[in-house]
């Protein structure tokens, strides 16, 4: 493997769009919770967990135009993937949620929001997760090029 | 160099954002609730809700409460207390939120006394012996009805009136008011129209202090 080159014009630009995609994800996140006042449920926070550090990873990487990003970057995504895929088949309802005693702690099906009728919160964060995950496999195949 | 730049314009354009957004929502958020308390009082106090206190009263203490809700009979002691404190200042107003399977037989009952002029003293051997007849969040009329026999009603006159149907209207009318101002527990406290935003006693004393000191000037 010879060695890998920069970053530089396109691959560069599509790793910003995924550092600009995980801010705004990580902003709303936040707004919901501090602003907003909503209290987010164990799931909520398991997707924080791998959210909040792209950007970080992200921006790292944009900083020193290094393309090893993609391999930092895509396990952390997939995982926050995974629990954003889990949530929502929760949410609505595909997997039954365990029949639980009350609790203090907020459900994971309870409902925040509903933008346009379909945008739930638990939805924005799949979305997110899932943009992330293309944008990261365009540029890992154009550096294999 | 240029793209290090893009990069943290950009980051500082979201943050501003952000922090745009929230003083935004923010003012929204206290503009809302004021516009509540002034423009539409009257889903804080009702014409047919009962009152305690003096007319002069400028902070007003709206309760939606249950006969049946343990809580609310846990802080009943207090709410008298803080108006023992601050004589002719505080205006309470009882507003209906029956949540309890069967506690609106209890309102009726208490609606009924009303006519009577007797709707505190019902309202305290109520609460006086909740435990005996709402043991575990179960209100049992029948139960009740041995304690009112030393309090002066026409309990004949109470069964009467229970039936009344002017006293469904009360009801549905709370519900629906403590619907639109999202109180799904009971006591749900709003000081002046603001809501009792963490529950328990000392914060609910914090809310009236407040209220007191920005309406009786020193």
């Amino acid at each position: 493997m010879s060695r890998s080159p920069d970053l530089a014009g396109t691959e560069w630009t599509i790793l910003f769009l995924c550092w600009l995609l995980a801010s705004i994800s990580t902003l709303g996140s936040l707004f919901f919770s501090e602003t907003m006042q909503f209290a987010p449920c164990v799931l909520c926070w398991y997707q924080r967990i791998f959210l909040f550090p792209l950007v970080l990873v992200f921006g790292t990487g944009l900083l020193f135009h290094d393309p090893k990003v993609v391999r930092y970057g895509v396990p952390i995504t997939m995982a926050g993937w995974l629990i954003a895929l889990y949530h929502n088949l929760l949410y609505t309802g595909i997997i039954p949620e365990n029949i639980q005693p009350c609790t203090q702690g907020v459900s994971c099906t309870e409902e925040y929001i509903e933008l346009l009728g379909f945008l739930s919160i638990p939805m924005l964060s799949f979305l997110s997760f899932t943009m992330i995950l293309i944008l990261l496999s365009i540029l890992k195949r154009r550096l294999s090029r | 160099m240029k793209k290090t730049y893009i990069l943290f314009l950009a980051a500082a354009l979201l943050i501003f954002l952000f922090a745009l957004g929230n003083y935004i929502y923010k003012n929204q958020q206290s503009e809302k609730m004021g516009f509540l308390a002034q423009e539409e009082a009257e889903l804080f106090v009702r014409k047919h809700s009962a009152t305690l206190g003096s007319d002069e009263a400028k902070v007003y203490l709206v309760e939606f409460m249950d006969p049946a809700c343990e809580t609310c009979r846990a802080f009943s002691p207090l709410v008298k207390q803080l108006m023992a404190q601050n004589p002719g200042k505080i205006k309470l107003v009882l507003r209906y939120a029956p949540f309890h399977q069967g506690a609106d037989y209890f309102v009726r009952l208490l609606e009924a006394a009303k006519k009577q002029g007797k709707y505190w003293e019902t309202l305290a051997i109520m609460y006086q012996y909740q435990p005996q007849w709402a043991s575990h969040h179960n209100p049992q009329p029948h139960l009740i009805w041995r304690f009112l026999e030393g309090s002066g009603l026409d309990l004949e006159k109470i069964r009467e009136d229970m039936q009344d149907p002017a006293i469904d209207q009360i009801i549905e009318q709370d519900l629906s008011d403590a619907k639109r101002l999202n109180v799904s527990k009971t006591p749900g406290f709003f000081v002046n129209g603001r809501p009792l935003v963490n529950f328990g006693y000392r914060q609910l004393q914090q809310l009236i202090e407040e209220e007191i000191r920005a309406n009786y000037p020193e």
